[in-house]
């Protein structure tokens, strides 16, 4: 098991901070959560040009031919800066289900441009009223139409679809048991959206498919066996969002020491009293031991060995530890934390959002458990 | 994994002991000890020369981990093994290690510790105990506490003070002493299970010759700390009970209670607790695997570890519900009793080998570099 970087990886850690240090300041953050688009072109395609966006896939697509870890090093630093935009999406949803399940064709066809930063990726999964990503909650229906599918319905919390070029729409095909995934052209006018205001500034959309029609050709993976499928697609998610959680509550914690260490009150740092101390002791045991868990989730997962137990354990634990160590960091920064003034409530409310999607502590706990045998 | 595996497996099977809590530092079994000894599976990672079979810790934790994981009364040598041979290899001389460590590897040498005193707890460096020199000889005279194993040891690794003048972190040695020596006494100490856990071990101008003085004269506060991380490290804070845990997981699928949400609940969160307890002590190996001392990665791993332990005693109390309030050897009495034991047992695990309000000081000073 790998617990610590490579080398090479150390390297890659290092310039992704330069980077995102240089470009994603808080004052763009906020800028981001404010615009309609919540990204920025220009530093999308700089992005793609240091080859981030193709990082985790073969070369032969033009790829960086690294692997998911490498991958998992880039989403803590994305986390670390609440880097803003269509990343997560368009890779983790979009391009890495491609790789998994499309045919050769589509991969050929989607995943350069992908790689290169021109077109962008989202997975519509969860609707209205839907429960714990469970295959029986979606409603959303993909009809035969003269060679054609023909997709009704509403989904909803899909990630960036309003700026999105193609969508993995997860469709319902066959009445009770039947699941398929479509990569649906977001650009057709019978496809409708509307921005929802989110607690972390990301732009999750409503999404109306009005009839969409799609080619059968745009089938991924197999018809009415989708699920299966989806559930890897979850279980991936729910790993690399770990991983970007990991890099926001590592930051929160150095915020929170170089506070508490500077902070004076009764003429000395506060961080010399004790109870500081243990509040920031228990922060750093439950970062640790969020980074420990995922980075063992993120290499199973790499090595393609079983891992629902270990994702599971990661994302319920990350859901968890995250909370306590958001509840410390404002109890320690005080009345400051609570103002847009400061970072913080940057990553307090990014850190919301990643507990609830992909499954949140319970939904994941409730694996463990089949996963015991209970 | 495998061959430690069957091999304890084939244990139980011939009938030779069975899977019990706290067997780690309550089973005494010289004859098990033995047999473990015969395998070279005591000082695993130290050096041939000495006995040892050179191989890593991550090696070791496997071991450690499978003798937990089974129960096993592995109580005679695990002191010396984890810490006291560590200690020797570190700080003490050529002849220290000529004369111990191989005595140890065959399971021949049974070690105590002689840390704590009825008035120095968490704060080590006020022991009071005296070493005095003379000629070649050390005059021990003093009481020590809280010494597990102390019935079954054939030595004590004792600190004391040597310099009373000089600043108090500075002024302590080491010393290996025979128990058998004329002045030491002991006096045993029954826990809130009914278990002799410790003993008082008294020493009453106990000579001790000047070559069993581990280390440099002076500096036993700084080889004290160092054997205290590697006393904190171990899978044996995260798996002292774990018949326990494997026993109440049973008993809830038999008894159909782990489909109420509730106990179900409950149990997936202690199996997630144990998994990320597991990775923090992996870490802690991995740290000795790169060569260095483990230091606040351990008190982490030992401050969290405890903690779990107390849950899953909690919760298995909570699942057996009247029943936990039965004794071993009661009738009607569930899991043999091994949830009541480690209740009342676990209250002292979050005290022994540091606190975790110590713990949690050293990760804020040597980990975050918060002040002292």
């Amino acid at each position: 098991m790998k617990l610590t970087l490579t080398e090479e990886q150390e390297m890659l850690r290092k310039t992704a901070r330069d980077f995102l240090t240089n470009k994603c300041s808080k004052k763009f953050v906020k800028q981001m959560e404010e615009s309609e688009t919540g990204y920025s072109r220009e530093l999308w395609q700089e992005m793609a040009e240091l080859g981030w966006m193709g990082l985790a896939f073969p070369g032969k697509y033009g790829g960086g031919d690294m692997s998911f870890l490498d991958l998992a090093v880039l989403l803590e630093e994305m986390g670390r800066a609440c880097l803003p935009g269509p990343f997560f999406s368009t890779v983790v949803l979009g391009g890495l289900s491609i790789l998994d399940i499309g045919s050769e064709e589509q991969k050929q066809e989607y995943l350069p441009k992908l790689i290169r930063g021109e077109k962008i990726f989202s997975l519509a999964l969860t609707e209205p009223g839907y429960h714990n990503y469970d295959a029986s909650s979606v409603a959303v229906e993909a009809t035969r139409d003269d060679g054609n599918y023909v997709i009704r319905g509403t989904k909803l919390f899909v990630s960036d679809a309003h700026i999105a070029d193609y969508l993995l729409c997860v469709s319902r095909t066959k009445p009770k048991s039947g699941i398929t995934i479509f990569l649906v052209d977001a650009r057709d006018p019978r496809t409708k959206y509307a921005l929802l205001k989110t607690i972390a500034g990301d732009k999750l959309c409503e999404v109306i498919f009005d009839q969409t029609l799609v080619p059968k050709a745009n089938i991924l993976g197999r018809l009415n066996q989708g699920w299966s499928a989806v559930q890897k697609i979850i279980q991936r998610a729910a790993a690399a969002k770990c991983c970007e959680m990991v890099g926001n509550i590592q930051r929160v914690l150095e915020m929170t020491v170089d506070y508490a260490k500077e902070r004076k009150q009764f003429d000395r740092a506060i961080g010399g009293f004790q109870v500081i101390q243990h509040y920031c002791a228990d922060m750093a045991t439950d970062v640790d031991s969020a980074r420990l868990s995922t980075y063992q989730a993120a290499w199973m997962l790499n090595e393609g060995l079983p891992c629902t137990k270990e994702v599971a354990v990661a994302k319920a634990w990350v859901s968890q530890a995250s909370q306590r160590i958001f509840a410390l960091a404002h109890q320690i920064h005080g009345a400051i934390g609570v103002t847009i003034e400061h970072d913080l409530h940057y990553y307090t409310r990014r850190a919301k959002a990643a507990e609830l999607v992909f499954g949140d502590a319970d939904f994941h706990r409730e694996l463990v458990a089949k996963e015991m045998g209970l | 994994m495998i061959h430690y595996r069957d091999f304890l497996k084939d244990e139980i099977r011939k009938g030779y002991w069975e899977p019990t809590c706290d067997a780690w530092v309550q089973g005494f079994d010289s004859e098990f000890t033995k047999r473990v000894a015969q395998r070279g599976w005591i000082g695993l990672t130290w050096p041939k020369e000495y006995g040892g079979q050179g191989r890593s810790h991550m090696d070791r934790l496997i071991l450690t981990e499978e003798m937990l994981r089974h129960g096993a009364p592995a109580a005679c040598h695990w002191f010396g093994d984890r810490q006291v041979g560590g200690a020797i290899l570190s700080f003490g001389s050529e002849e220290l290690k000529k004369e111990f460590l191989p005595r140890i590897v065959k399971g021949e040498a049974y070690f105590g510790l002689g840390m704590s005193e009825p008035g120095t707890g968490s704060d080590l460096a006020s022991l009071q105990t005296r070493a005095v020199e003379d000629g070649d000889y050390y005059v021990i005279n003093g009481q020590k506490t809280w010494t597990s194993c102390a019935s079954f040891s054939e030595y004590f690794d004792v600190y004391a003070r040597t310099d009373p003048e000089a600043p108090r972190h500075r002024g302590i040695s080491e010393f290996i002493i025979d128990a058998k020596s004329p002045g030491v006494s002991r006096i045993p100490m029954i826990d809130i299970t009914g278990t002799e856990a410790w003993n008082d071990v008294f020493f009453d101008n106990v000579r001790v010759h000047k070559k069993y003085l581990v280390g440099e004269k002076n500096r036993g506060f700084y080889q004290v700390l160092h054997q205290l991380d590697y006393e904190r490290s171990g899978m044996e804070r995260l798996m002292g009970n774990y018949p326990l845990f494997e026993a109440i997981i049973q008993f809830a699928k038999e008894n159909r209670l782990s489909k109420e949400p509730v106990i179900r609940n409950k149990l997936a969160q202690l199996q997630i607790e144990f998994e990320v307890g597991r990775l923090l002590i992996y870490r802690v190996a991995l740290v000795m695997e790169e060569g260095r001392a483990p230091n606040w990665e351990s008190s982490m791993s030992k401050a969290y570890c405890t903690e779990f332990e107390k849950r899953l005693a909690a919760v298995a109390m909570e699942i057996l519900g009247p029943y936990g309030q039965l004794m071993s050897g009661s009738k009607f009495v569930a899991l043999r009793g091994m949830a009541l034991h480690s209740y009342l047992g676990s209250k002292g695990y979050s005290l022994q080998a540091g606190t975790t309000e110590i713990l949690k000081n050293i990760l804020a000073t040597r980990r975050l570099g918060l002040p002292s």
